[in-house]
């Protein structure tokens, strides 16, 4: 790893100024993706502005017709989560599948969609669930929110300061785990809500898609049967030694059904 | 850049100005050491670097030291009572639940995490929840068996 200059922030307007004033920063969350990539090299920040121990950015909250979580939760905190069991248990185990336990207990929810890796699971739920990203500065609808293979619609000192999932009807997540990575070679949420039927998908292409076609079927009949003569465009999705385009293809499908099975 | 890190590492406090870019396995083994938590693949994967920090296992090679500031750290070597092995190392020892013993500190070190949080885990839960885990003596058969004993003896 590089050397970097090391900064425990206090306060988020603290933590804002210092990145203002740096050179080349980063925040660092969780740093299950940040500090692999720098240990590799891969990343050379000149400041780290470590915001874990920021108060007031963890924990979980049942408001009305939606679920809160805080963006330094933890995916164990999401997984553990009695609030998120009862009104969107789909959310909960699709946290509890993330990476392995040591990672879970470290791994946060800001940290995971601000960095908006192709394979990550919570895109699929943000964007699944129609949520809304709450940030130092305003509140983006997740749809808006992944703009690209790693890329996002936060401004560079722009800091997530919490996410808000609308309670569906019900909701399914389905993935098909790369065998040796575990990371998703395709995960499809399907999300059942009192305004139509989502479907996103995340590990398939660069970045979290809905599948329209399948939100349409879905929506005027919620039964895997709906969905079965849907094709998946092969354009633009991944291909790679684990699984080509076509494959992925495919997977949407399967992975869609039976999400749709498991929630109806 | 130098930073100052104070921590509480198997009851004792320890403070130290370390490279900010030290990462805690690094802190423990070269500072402190205690090299009982040991480095397997570096990136994450193997677990054989897992340690518990505020009671939660992690991974040790994916945390700086000065993100642990104040936080209270619990190694392999702070397990035992003096000469008395904690019931999970005794049961990795009653079952033969190791070959080599690289992998086990990390082992260990979950499997106490993963007891805590589920305090009599089936043979299908410890093997799931030993996913970030490695071991490349291919043992775990007798890794899961001993993890199924040290609940049962923990309880006791």
């Amino acid at each position: 790893m590089y050397d970097f200059i090391y900064h425990r922030a206090t306060s988020i307007g603290g933590a804002q100024s210092t990145f203002k004033s740096s050179d080349d920063p980063v925040y660092l969350a969780g740093g299950m993706t940040l500090l692999p990539t720098m240990k590799l090299r891969l990343a050379n920040p000149s400041d780290v502005i470590d915001i874990g121990q920021l108060d007031g950015l963890t924990g979980v909250e049942r408001s009305g017709d939606e679920i809160v979580v805080k963006a330094m939760t933890t995916h164990d905190e999401v997984a553990a989560s009695a609030d998120i069991a009862t009104a969107i248990p789909a959310l909960g185990s699709l946290a509890d599948s993330i990476g392995d336990p040591h990672v879970r207990n470290r791994g946060t929810i800001g940290g995971s969609i601000a960095n908006n890796d192709p394979a990550a699971d919570y895109p699929a739920a943000l964007v699944g669930l129609g949520s809304v990203v709450v940030t130092t500065s305003r509140e983006i609808e997740a749809d808006g929110f992944f703009t690209n293979m790693f890329e996002t619609a936060l401004e560079p000192d722009e800091l997530i300061t919490a996410v808000r999932f609308r309670i569906p009807e019900a909701a399914c997540y389905m993935k098909f785990p790369n065998p040796a990575s575990r990371y998703a070679l395709v995960g499809v949420m399907v999300a059942r809500t009192n305004d139509g039927v989502r479907v996103a998908v995340t590990g398939a292409g660069p970045c979290v898609f809905r599948v329209s076609e399948m939100e349409t079927a879905l929506t005027a009949d919620f039964k895997p049967e709906a969905i079965a003569g849907i094709p998946v465009a092969t354009d633009g999705l991944n291909s790679d030694i684990h699984a080509g385009s076509e494959y992925r293809a495919h997977l949407v499908g399967v992975m869609a059904a039976r999400a749709v099975a498991a929630c109806s | 850049m130098k930073v100052n890190v104070g921590v509480t590492v198997n009851g004792k406090k320890v403070t130290a100005e370390v490279e900010a870019r030290t990462l805690l396995v690094q802190f423990l083994r070269d500072h402190l050491e205690l090299t009982g938590t040991h480095v397997g693949c570096d990136t994450s994967q193997c677990g054989a670097c897992v340690v518990h920090v505020d009671g939660k296992a992690i991974k040790s090679c994916t945390i700086l030291a000065a993100q642990c500031e104040g936080t209270n750290v619990v190694t392999i070597e702070g397990l035992a009572d003096g000469d008395t092995l904690h019931p999970m190392q005794e049961a990795f020892r009653d079952n033969h639940g190791l070959q080599c013993g690289f992998c086990t500190p990390g082992m260990v070190m979950a499997a106490v995490d993963l007891v805590t949080r589920h305090p009599q885990p089936n043979e299908e839960l410890v093997r799931e929840r030993l996913e970030g885990n490695l071991c490349r003596c291919t043992g775990y058969h007798n890794i899961v068996k001993s993890v199924v004993a040290g609940a049962e003896a923990m309880a006791r």
